[in-house]
Formats: C-alpha cells, structure tokens, sequence
C-alpha cells in the first residue's frame, strides 16, 4: 500500500509511527509517541492521567440518580390524582434528557481522553474490550448508562486477569438487563414453585451469549445442553438500584449444573458457583483461541496471520489469561507492524481526527451541547457507528468492508470538511498538517494533494481521507 | 447556490481545467450485474407502535366510538373504505389508490411478540422476523430471504436512511444510503482525493460508488467553492433535522427501483401517540401517504405495475383512550399494502370485534393473523421464493397457511 512506511527487512522494526497508529489513538501535534513496547505496556497499567482530566461518571453514580427517579416516581404512584400517568411520563423524560446531555458529554470526554492521551494503546483497549462485552440499557433508565458501565466494569481489569473482566461485565447490572437475565428464574425454585400459575422460567440469553461471544466463541465445543446448565447456574443473578448486584439464592435452579463436562453448585445457589464458571471458562483453549484471533483481527488485520494468533493464544494459555502478557506476545511479534492496516472504525477516525488537530479542553469548553448532536452524533451515525448504539451484544463488525460502505465512507469528508466548525482555532497549513497527522514519511501522492487543495478546509479533509489515515 | 455542479457538469468543467476525468473510477458510472427478479417489493417499518384503529378505522363495530370520545369523532363518507371501514383524514390522498386497487391493508394483524410491549423489543423482533429473542438476534428477515438466491448483488436491495437496520443485516449484501451524505468536496477536491486513494482498491471502489449514489439523491455531489460546500451543508443539517427527508428519501428509492434494485426498505417514525393523537398521528400518515405516492410517480406506471409496498409496525395500540387523547401500546394492529401489483381495495384480516370480551389482555386489539405471513406472501408472490424457504429461513416456524391470494 502506498501508505505505509517500508520495513528494513524480516524483522520487527518498532516504529513510533505505527505504534501510535496502529496501538495507539492516531499521531499528534503536542503527544510525542511511545519509543518501545515496553513504554506502550506500562501506559496500559494503570489509570492515565487523561482519566481524572476528563472524568467520566462511574456506574455506582449512575444509580444513585435513577435511584432518585425511582422515588420520585414512587410519590407520584402513591398520590391519587387524575394525571398520574401524565406526571409519571414527564418525571421519566426530564430524567432522560438530562441523561442524554450527560452522554454527550461522556463522549466530548472520550474524545478528550483519545486526543490528549500520552497511553493510546490504553485508550484502544478500553474501547475493545468494552465492544467485546457490549451491554446498553434496556430499561429506559438505563438507557444512558454505557459509559459508566465501561468506566467501572472494564477499565479496572483492562491489564488484569481475563477472567475478572469477564466476570465483572457478565455479572453486572446492565448486562443482566441487556441480556434479559432480570427476568430469568430457575424454574423448580422456591420463588416460581410458590407461583406456579405465573409460570416463571429461564432466560437463556445470557448464558448463551457467553459461551458464543464473551468466552468460547461461535466455533467452541458448546452444545445446547450446556447453554440451558449454564442458564439454570445463572438463575439468582439479579441486581437492585440501591446496592447493584444481588444475588437470590431464592430463584436459583436448585441442584448441580454441568457445564462442558464439570459440575457447579449444589442444592442452595450461591455466587461463587457462577464465579467458578466463569474462571473455567476464561481459561478454556476455545477461549484463549477466541480471544488471541479478536485481537489480532481488531488491531492487525481483518485475517491475521496464523502464526500471530498462535502466539497470543499461547502466552494466554501460559499465563491462564493475564492480560498484560498476552497484549506484549502480540506487540512484540513482527507480523503485528506490517501489513496496510485495518479501515479506522467511525469512532476511531473522529478520534485520531481530533488527536491530529490537537483538540484540547478549551475546544471543548466552546463546544455546546446542542453542537454535540450535529457534530459528533450525527455523523456518526451516517458513518455507520452510531454513538454506544451497536445494536447486539456481538458489538461492531471488525469487517473492513462493513466501514469502508459506501454510505459509511462519504459521510467521513463531509464531517471532516466540518472540523474548522468543530475546532475553530486549528487551522494549520495543510502542507505541515500531512507531517503532523501522517508523519515524516507521508506519502507522497497525500503531500501533494494536501498542498494542491483549494482551500485549507479541504487540505485538511484530504488528508484525513487518505488511506495512511483512513488506515491504522 | 448557482454555481453547485450536477456531476455532468462537474465531468465538463474538470475537462475543461484539463483532468482526464473519463478514466477516474470516482465518475465513471458503476455497472451492475442483472436482477435476479423483475418484481419490486418496498418493505417500510413504521417505528413507534401505529394505532391501526385509527388509519384504519372500524366505524360499523358498535364499540369503536365508545372507546375513543376523542379520537372517534366524525365519520366522513368521502373516505369510507367500505361500509364497515374508513380512512383517516391524512390519509385521504391515498383514497384514488383505493379505488384504483392499488392499496389495501390487513386489520387486526401483529407480529407474534406479546405482553411487554417495548419498543425496543418489539421493533428487534419485528425486523429479525422470529417469534421471541431466544437464540438471539443476528440477522434480519429480508436480508435473510436474499440468502441462497443466485444473481443477488450489492444493488439489489438497498436499505435507505440514517440507521442500520436489522431488517437487512446479514450475509447477503445489501447497500446502504441515505440522501443525507454529500461528499462536500469540491471537483478538485474529488479528484485529489481519487488519486490518494489509488493504490487502496477498497476504499476506492467504495468511494466511487458513493460518487454515484451521492449523484443521484437530489443534491449536488460536488460543490463549486467553500461557500457552495458551507451552503450544501447547512442545507443538510435542516433536511436532517427536518420533516422532508421522507420525500428524499421516496424519490432515491423510486430511482433506484426503476433500475436494477428489486428491494428497498427504510423507516418512518413518528407513531408514538400517547397524547393528543388526533393532532399527533396526522404527521406521520400524511408522510406515510407522500412516501407511497412519491414512490408510485417516481418508479413510473410500468415499474408501479410490479410493485409491492408493505408497511408494518412493532405493535398496534391500546383500543380506548388513555387521559391524554392519546394511546398506549398495544398488541393488534394494521399493516398496509400497496402497489400496482397489489389485489387492493380490500380490507384484508378476520375482525375480531372491539367488546370488552374480544379483546386481548382486555386492553389491546385481538391480532387474529401474523404480519410475517403477509410479508412472506408478499414475497411468495414478487419472487417465487419457496414456502420452504420462507417457513424455515426467512421466518422460521412460521405456518404459511393458505394463499390470501393479495397479488394480481
């Protein structure tokens, strides 16, 4: 591909550029990129400092305020007036359109947090595992709470052990929900015996999407048996507002489940037995295979090399899924820095868009909120990723081709001949802009198109169209 | 906004600053492989919840004007539909496709979701064309009707507006567009941006069909200068916002329709009446009206001869009245039909009746039929598409039963 840089050579050569491309969130004005892997991993270690600049609220707080919706509700039901339902609506819809302007302004956040992030790789993880473990509200109070979920279930265990990222995401509250778990009882409990004639039963959701997304993976050696087992284990998974995960040994399936050959629990349900599975089934060689293939296809390649996925999959299998090993087997092998380079998804270019132009806090501040929607939401969704809105629990396509569409294509220049509306004050030469956002080595059919353009505006935008861009 | 160049335009005047534009792939003109049918089917998903009883009102049931004091108001000869049923108001310009046979729907229909009446659920459900979320929701019925068939290509279905649908995700291509994207750039611009990308035939081919399609949805693709781009832009942020993208979006699907495209669908929203329906509910049937006889002008009267349309929604709504003149959700509902290749002029369905008794969940119109079989029909009947096909692929467990016999 024109684009890229040449490697000397068979072997890996580190290279800053790619590193913070392809690792990274996009090269920047003012962020030198990392110089070795070693520097890349220890950003993923521990919270940037680009977290507490740009705070995004955690789940817990998320709660506290439908927790004061619920109350207010509450009073509402419990008067006797005429226009209950009326006041019970307008209670819900104040509720979420300041949800929604809280959303907006997570987003401007994560896109602060990607612009001036000196971890990009930190940045790219969160946003990945977050994808792989997909959960959005399906109660209307809810509906908002995407970020704070990722903020607490996934950041935290982002350099930790695969297994307690799982069993963070899966037993969380706006999983339960997403998943329909709420609503699933074991059916010879002791709270559906006593209701028989409501007839409560499993939900078998969760416990599939597990196996098939979240662990093992579509091809795994799972069968309808162990989807069902693994959903009688699930019964008694349930959450409040006021404490989030509950536990209810009542509605729990009672009696031992067999899960891929080995039995879990006994006669009274109770937590750890969903935690045991889930451990086992972190640990899995289907899962360690699933999860080395994703990575290597959401940060290398739409077909990664097999020699690549072997050696994720080994140091997962090594290291019974500690994270950080696994990110450093793919860093460090030579086929993660060659290639073109997967198509940016929607929400990646935006960000290394903005990385590139140095957006930065007073850009923000003159941002409003009403600009958020024209600006950011709608393009996104006309690009084909609309804002924490994939519709299933699979997440994003990593298909090249579902990005590269040509709907999801165009509407990348018309939001990139918009940014001088965006960042008024960011208006660089297009001929120094190409250095800046593509490197020392742009290449060079971009270099003249940035200085053959007819305006600044679109100087810019070709830039940011070309495939070295388009691409990491 | 005089100077905005049509893309003949834009390949004169770029010849003219000397651009051998006749070997650029960005305006060279795509060409498709052939159809695989030559009958059209437009299916438009109704996204809120339709209150059927409303567009498509039941003035002989002797419950009707009880349950809806607000609603159910005046009963006007001029859009009976027969002497049982009559149109809503917004509706009546479609009243020359009734009496041409050209529209019909089917009453007290729904999809087989029940009970929690969510929007979200309902809509999943409806577009994925299974009976509950067990299994989960990968793919969407339409797309996978396309499944199987030979000679399928990219541009034989197209999903049209701002959002993915279900209804066409899956592993059989279906393009994609909304009449919203404009590249924006300028000619020179398009062209510095054709040679960046030569070397990456991926993104070129996808831009160059974007080129096209950007060509022919009602705007400029290209525009003469900043000013025209700023214009162009602001111009489609009010279409985006406002209340006309339906009409853009009627007339790229009738274009593209009497070429090579055999299926479009999109959405229109708006159906949620909790309140103040009889003012609410208008907006929306009158776009649902515009959409079916701009697609009806534009594909022209030989295409409009092959042409199915069906609407459908997640849920009908509640048979009385809540305290707001409004409704809730409910369970049974109407589906439209339309098209000249339709047997209309007949109000399809088995009336189930509006006492307290018929009623399902005592609140919600009784669905006496299943919308996916009249959606399966419709295809039986466009496509040849076997009932095995139908019954187990496209709308598995689905009892096809007898032939409703709704085409010509």
């Amino acid at each position: 591909m024109g684009g890229r840089r040449k490697r000397k050579g068979g072997h890996v050569a580190f290279d800053p550029i790619i590193a913070e491309t392809r690792f990274g969130c996009g090269l920047s004005p003012v962020v030198r990129p990392p110089e070795t892997i070693a520097e890349i991993l220890d950003g993923t270690s521990q919270p940037s400092h680009v977290e507490t600049q740009y705070p995004i609220a955690s789940f817990d707080h998320y709660l506290t305020r439908v927790l004061v919706l619920g109350e207010a509700r509450k009073k509402i039901r419990a008067k006797n007036g005429p226009d209950k339902a009326q006041e019970l609506r307008k209670q819900l819809r104040v509720f979420l359109r300041a949800s929604a302007v809280d959303q907006r302004h997570w987003l401007v956040q994560s896109m602060l947090r990607r612009s001036s992030t000196d971890a990009g790789f930190r940045e790219r993880l969160a946003f990945f595992w977050a994808d792989h473990f997909t959960a959005k509200g399906k109660r209307q109070a809810l509906r908002y709470s995407s970020a704070p979920y990722a903020e607490s279930a996934i950041r935290p265990h982002l350099t930790g052990r695969f297994e307690d990222m799982l069993i963070a995401a899966v037993t969380h509250p706006l999983m339960l929900s997403f998943l329909d778990q709420e609503k699933s009882v074991g059916p010879a409990s002791p709270f559906a015996l006593k209701r028989q004639a409501k007839q409560f039963g499993l939900n078998e959701n969760l416990a599939r999407e597990v196996l098939e997304l979240h662990t093992l993976g579509v091809a795994g050696p799972y069968s309808q048996t162990d989807v069902r087992q693994l959903a009688e284990l699930f019964a008694g998974l349930q959450w409040k507002t006021d404490v989030g995960l509950a536990y209810r040994p009542e509605i729990a399936e009672p009696g031992a489940e067999r899960v891929l050959g080995k039995w879990y629990g006994s006669q009274q349900g109770q937590l750890a037995d969903i935690h045991a599975v889930l451990r086992d089934l972190a640990r899995h060689p289907s899962t360690a295979r699933h999860i080395a293939h994703k990575l290597a296809v959401h940060f290398v390649s739409d077909a990664p090399d097999d020699a690549l996925v072997r050696a994720i999959e080994a140091a997962y299998l090594d290291t019974d899924g500690h994270l950080p090993a696994v990110y450093h087997a793919m860093l460090s092998h030579t086929l993660s820095w060659q290639g073109a380079g997967n198509v940016k998804q929607p929400v990646e270019f935006v960000g290394s868009s903005l990385r590139a132009l140095g957006f930065a806090q007073s850009d923000a501040t003159a941002l409003e909120d009403k600009n958020v929607k024209t600006q950011f939401l709608a393009p996104l969704l006309l690009m084909g990723q609309p804002w924490e809105g994939a519709t299933g629990p699979d997440g994003w396509s990593e298909d090249d081709q579902q990005w590269a569409s040509p709907q999801g294509l165009a509407a990348r220049p018309q939001w990139a001949l918009s940014l001088p509306e965006i960042l008024p004050q960011a208006r660089p030469d297009p001929r120094e802009f190409v250095r800046v956002a593509l490197g020392p080595d742009a290449p060079e059919r971009v270099v003249f198109a940035a200085g053959a353009a007819e305006s600044r505006r679109e100087g810019i935008a070709l830039v940011l169209m070309s495939p070295a861009f388009q691409r990491h | 906004m005089t100077h905005i160049l049509s893309r003949r335009g834009f390949m004169m005047r770029s010849a003219a600053i000397g651009c051998s534009l006749a070997a650029s792939p960005l305006v060279t003109p795509m060409t498709f492989a052939s159809a695989p049918w030559d009958n059209r089917l437009v299916v438009i998903i109704l996204r809120g919840g339709l209150d059927g009883l409303d567009a498509v009102r039941p003035w002989g049931d002797p419950d009707f004007v009880n349950a809806r004091p607000s609603l159910a108001t005046e009963r006007d000869p001029a859009l009976a539909l027969d002497n049982y049923f009559g149109l809503h108001p917004a509706l009546a310009p479609l009243m020359p496709l009734w009496q041409a046979g050209e529209l019909g729907f089917v009453h007290a229909a729904s999809q087989p979701y029940r009970d929690k009446r969510s929007h979200f659920d309902g809509q999943d459900l409806l577009e994925a064309g299974l009976a509950s979320r067990e299994g989960g929701l990968r793919d969407g019925w339409l797309n996978r009707m396309l499944q199987g068939v030979p000679n399928v290509t990219a541009d034989t279905t197209y999903a049209i507006g701002r959002e993915d649908m279900l209804l066409t995700r899956g592993a059989a291509l279906v393009l994609r567009w909304t009449p919203e994207v404009d590249i924006g750039l300028s000619a020179q611009g398009l062209m510095l941006m054709e040679l960046t990308m030569q070397d990456d035939p991926m993104l070129a081919q996808a831009m160059a069909q974007a080129v096209n399609l950007a060509d022919q949805d009602g705007d400029p693709v290209v525009m003469a200068d900043e000013q025209d781009m700023m214009e162009g832009m602001a111009a489609d942020q009010k279409v985006l916002k406002g209340s006309k993208s339906h009409e853009r979006i009627a007339d790229f699907a009738a274009q593209q329709l009497r070429q090579d495209a055999r299926i479009t669908s999109f959405s229109i929203g708006g159906w949620d009446t909790h309140a103040n329906q009889s003012r609410v509910l208008a907006k929306p049937l009158s776009k649902l009206a515009d959409t079916i006889l701009r697609l009806k002008d534009g594909v022209g009267a030989n295409v409009w001869g092959k042409t199915t349309v069906i609407a459908m929604t997640e849920f009908g709504r509640t048979v009385r009245e809540n305290g707001t003149k409004g409704t809730d959700h409910g369970t049974g509902g109407v589906m439209v039909l339309s098209g000249g290749a339709l047997r209309g002029g007949k109000v399809y369905g088995r009336w189930p009746g509006l006492s307290e008794a018929a009623l399902y969940d005592r609140r919600d119109l009784m669905p006496t039929d299943d919308v996916r079989r009249w959606a399966a029909w419709a295809m039986r009947g466009s496509f040849g598409l076997s009932r095995d096909h139908l019954e187990r692929v496209v709308f598995p467990g689905l009892d096809l039963a007898d032939d409703p016999n709704m085409l010509l």
